[in-house]
């Protein structure tokens, strides 16, 4: 068993199988983390650059950190700092990218299809690291990790997913993902932010937060992102957070063993309560730990064997 | 291609008097079991290294630890090996810092897997010494590598293919030398 395609573009393109494989094989890679020698020989000589055009803290440091535990070389574009501000073009800075030998590049940029069109472009393998609003396949990997870790299995579970489903890449990648297993997924936020094509994708569409986490396995709960809010599609941020803010009276509502998801950077008080990022039946740190284990997974299956 | 049978080196009862003796020896050799504790190469080590310690604690009545060693992330051959390989966890659930290790293999050929191992070992922990058994040394080394217990000893040609069968993952026990005929 192998992933079938060079890059890791969406989840879309994955099978069932292939996500059980990433899933699995992160299972040993999250034993070498938490050892005390955190480090394999397994990618010597295997070479990784991230290639960020959108800011990041945790899935540029993750994969980082997950290309050094493998024992490959990782070295990070600035792009702020970069040759991007003189007008160099996207398709020149990842020619150059891969003329200094590197063999995977993890890649995030504003534009939907930006990683798609990188991989067309290089025969570097790519890493979609978010594009746009399309998808961040590897935020919903550690997504799938973390509720299988905890409920055994990712079959036929109820999730909600709350919050800017318009713009939101993590929404549209675990949908993706969690339709493949059979789960029921809810998606409830303003009716600004729910486009009305999202039912295609197999889930439901709710405006009340109480009822969209009723008898729920899973709430994961999305970031308001703040930056592509200009165009007034709510009225204030208070308005939101009295409306969809998850409090611990909707984690009531939810079932018992319910598990609280946020991709993160939180903003405390707007889409989450304190209480409930705290509180126990919260993963959302668990979920930047799961996510250095299936970024060690992913190199390790797309460079291993080649 | 077709595979071939030749010729059976061992069959349950020969494979369990082998685990017997060794067990015997590893005794022996380190006057008692204290400090000792057995760790299986996956996948077939893993339940020799089983038995060995079940058949150490009928002699000695003492538990020893036993764990279960991965060692796909140090292989050095994964580049020629097509399709990687699963990884599956490393089972060492208890200290090894000042043991004596008993690494567990069924057959020892190249020495590539003991040199993975003994690298895999040394990222856990800090052992006072390891010793290598192994039911079948087949020969043909191309490290410095030896075992400290062995089963059997059984020449073969490299054309030829051991293959060792256990009850937990094959459903019995035997040692065969097979052959693959190109036809």
């Amino acid at each position: 068993m192998e992933l079938a395609k060079k890059d890791l573009l969406g989840i879309k393109e994955l099978s069932k199988e292939e996500i059980d494989l990433i899933l699995d094989t992160a299972i040993p890679m999250k034993d070498v983390t938490t050892r005390d020698i955190k480090k394999v020989p397994t990618l010597r000589g295997k070479a990784l650059a991230t290639v960020f055009y959108e800011n990041s803290t945790r899935t540029r440091t993750s994969f980082e950190i997950a290309g050094k535990y493998l024992s490959a070389d990782v070295v990070n574009l600035n792009v702020p700092t970069s040759s991007v501000q003189k007008g160099e073009s996207l398709r020149d800075t990842i020619k150059n990218i891969e003329m200094m030998g590197f063999d995977v590049v993890a890649f995030r940029h504003s534009m939907s299809g930006s990683a798609h069109y990188v991989a067309k472009n290089t025969d570097m393998k790519v890493i979609n690291a978010g594009d746009g609003a399309n998808e961040h396949p590897t935020q919903a990997l550690l997504d799938l990790y973390s509720i299988r870790e905890k409920k055994g299995s990712l079959e036929n579970l109820k999730v909600t997913i709350v919050g800017d489903i318009l713009h939101s890449r993590v929404a549209r990648s675990n949908i993706y993902g969690l339709t493949k297993y059979g789960c029921e997924i809810r998606v409830v936020g303003p009716a600004t932010l729910i486009p009305p094509e999202v039912e295609r994708l197999g889930v439901k569409s709710y405006y009340s937060l109480s009822e969209a986490v009723r008898d729920v396995d899973v709430i994961n709960i999305l970031r308001i992102q703040k930056e592509r809010q200009n165009v007034g599609l709510f009225p204030s941020l208070d308005e939101y957070s009295d409306l969809y803010m998850i409090s611990p009276e909707h984690v009531k509502l939810a079932k018992d063993d319910v598990l609280i998801l946020h991709p993160g950077p939180m903003n405390r008080g707007v889409e989450i309560s304190s209480e409930v990022a705290d509180g126990i039946n919260s993963l959302i740190v668990e979920q930047v730990q799961n996510g250095v284990a299936i970024r060690m997974a992913l190199l390790f299956l797309m460079l291993g064997g080649i | 291609m077709r595979i071939v049978e030749k010729h059976k080196v061992m069959d349950d009862m020969g494979m369990k008097r082998a685990l017997t003796r060794i067990a015997h020896e590893i005794i022996e050799k380190n006057k008692g079991v204290e400090n000792v504790v057995i760790i299986g190469i996956r996948r077939r080590g893993g339940p020799l290294a089983d038995r060995l310690g079940e058949i150490i604690r009928n002699i000695e009545g003492v538990d020893i630890p036993v764990g279960i060693l991965d060692i796909t992330l140090y292989r050095d051959d994964l580049t020629t090996l097509g399709p990687n390989p699963q990884v599956h966890r490393t089972e060492v659930n208890f200290n090894i810092n000042d043991k004596v290790i008993v690494l567990v293999d069924d057959v020892l050929y190249t020495g590539r897997t003991v040199r993975a191992a003994l690298d895999a070992l040394i990222d856990i922990g800090r052992p006072r010494s390891i010793q290598l058994a192994v039911l079948v040394d087949r020969g043909h080394r191309e490290l410095p590598i030896k075992a400290d217990y062995i089963g059997k000893n059984t020449p073969t040609s490299k054309s030829e293919i051991i293959t060792v069968k256990v009850e937990e993952i094959d459903g019995k026990d035997e040692v065969l030398i097979e052959e693959k005929l190109n036809e």
